[in-house]
């Protein structure tokens, strides 16, 4: 019977998984913002803190006598033990947040699957293949995490910004180390982007797993 | 009369675990459904009628005993091939509806003809007409939360239909609304069912549904209890009620 055609099922052109994804993030759009706002505000922390190292390190190479006359009073001209200390707790407080957000988009998209149930079953029993569906899901995290990472990369940077102008002065925008905030921000981004694939792995998983049966359930 | 059978089941047996217990839900059902019949399967709550449902519509798979959809033994499909079989030879319609809520009308009819390899342009002109031909040719770009249940579920039987498939499955197709529109879906129904030939199998309660099919299975306790032909339903339904048809 299905010898043949079954290798003519084309897969679902990702393109329409795209608009599906697109969609749903529209119409769910308050739960999208709260699963966004953990991106934004962890990749915000991790840019900021990248920032200022950036700053800082750019400061005290510049044979500026005001700078390092400002640099001295604050106790920041030496490699110092405090600051390599103070560096490693903000370091281990990137990571923690990173995780927590990790998480926070796990629960978020997991609670997302669950709703759904009717509407998964319901593409599986019009000939969905479990990869289109891990594809919806997947796709929407990316999309959250994409627009949150970019939000938060321009947030932490801006923060930063405003407090290094007040730390150190003009000096900042004079000195301003172009290059490793571009990394720093690139690195942002890639971290932000992955975070919010890999989060949504397990629950796209779970959706795919669900029978056809479960669009039948009156109650859930 | 030698009649083509489109879905056959073989002694199927279903047993569930809950917890400790073992629930046996179907307890050995053999049952032939010919091609272009209109088919009810009746029963009561934990009848096992829709286990057997779900038996017929590739949805489940049997503890033991076979069910054969066009003589291919569905438990020996895998997952692409089963993909393959809802979606170019079953259509579904359920009791609540189940249209995709971010899409409208028109898209959720054309989103089986999407998965099944036909072009987007093709699909959308082919949905626009099985739209016009439930009567909701005026509504085709309206979403779901706008329209009424009835619309609901004409939208649904016009996505059944999609790829032209060869066994509508039914369930409960008018539990969730009223009298009149339910009337209506079942009229609708039949309507496909003279125009086509599908196939169509109705798990219900609804005792309008007795009028139109041409056979009815009654399930009580995991078997079929009878099959009551077209003809002699009057007759049934007259016991029933205490009323000469």
């Amino acid at each position: 019977m299905a010898e043949r055609e079954v290798g003519q099922q084309i897969v679902l052109p990702l393109s329409k998984a795209v608009e599906l994804s697109a969609k749903s993030i529209k119409v769910r759009l308050g739960r999208s913002l709260i699963t966004m706002s953990g991106i934004i505000l962890a990749i915000a922390f991790l840019m900021s803190i990248g920032t200022s190292n950036a700053v800082l390190d750019r400061l005290r190479q510049v044979d500026d006598p005001k700078v390092q006359s400002v640099l001295q009073t604050k106790g920041l001209d030496l490699d110092s033990e405090a600051v390599r200390e103070e560096r490693a707790r903000n370091t281990w407080l990137v990571v923690l947040s990173l995780l927590v957000c990790l998480v926070g988009i796990w629960n978020s998209m997991l609670m997302s699957v669950t709703e759904r149930f009717r509407e998964i079953g319901t593409m599986k029993c019009l000939g969905a293949l479990d990869s289109f569906i891990i594809k919806i899901f997947l796709l929407e995290s990316s999309f959250q995490g994409v627009v949150g990472t970019l939000v938060g990369m321009f947030l932490g940077l801006f923060l930063s910004l405003g407090m290094s102008l007040g730390t150190y002065g003009t000096a900042v925008v004079k000195y301003f180390p172009w290059v490793a905030v571009l990394r720093w921000g690139g690195l942002s981004f890639l971290i932000g982007s992955v975070l919010s694939v890999i989060a949504a792995i397990y629950p796209a998983y779970v959706a795919a797993k669900m029978e056809p049966v479960e669009a039948m359930r009156v109650d859930r | 009369m030698a009649r083509q059978t489109v879905v056959r089941t073989e002694n199927v047996r279903k047993v569930y675990k809950m917890g400790v217990v073992e629930v046996e839900a179907l307890k050995g059902v053999t049952l032939e459904i010919y091609a272009g019949e209109y088919i009810s399967i009746m029963g009561p709550s934990g009848s096992g009628k829709t286990t057997l449902f779900n038996m017929i519509g590739a949805l489940d798979k049997p503890t033991s005993g076979r069910v054969y959809i066009d003589e291919v033994d569905v438990a020996q499909l895998d997952a692409y091939e089963l993909a393959w079989l809802r979606c170019r030879k079953i259509g579904y319609i359920f009791q609540t509806f189940n249209l995709i809520p971010v899409m409208s009308a028109l898209e959720n009819v054309m989103l089986p003809m999407i998965f099944a390899g036909m072009t987007s342009d093709d699909a959308r002109e082919k949905a626009a007409a099985l739209l016009d031909r439930v009567g909701l040719g005026d509504r085709l770009l309206h979403k779901p939360y706008e329209l009424s249940g009835g619309q609901q579920q004409r939208v649904a039987v016009a996505r059944a239909m999609a790829n032209d498939p060869a066994i509508i499955l039914a369930d409960e197709p008018t539990g969730n609304l009223d009298l009149k529109t339910g009337t209506e879906i079942i009229e609708l129904l039949r309507e496909m069912n003279k125009e086509s030939g599908v196939t169509i199998i109705s798990a219900t309660h609804d005792h309008k549904m007795l009028s139109v099919s041409d056979r009815v299975v009654w399930v009580r306790d995991g078997r079929v209890e009878r099959i009551v032909n077209r003809e002699d339903l009057h007759i049934e339904v007259g016991k029933i009620d205490g009323q000469a048809e």
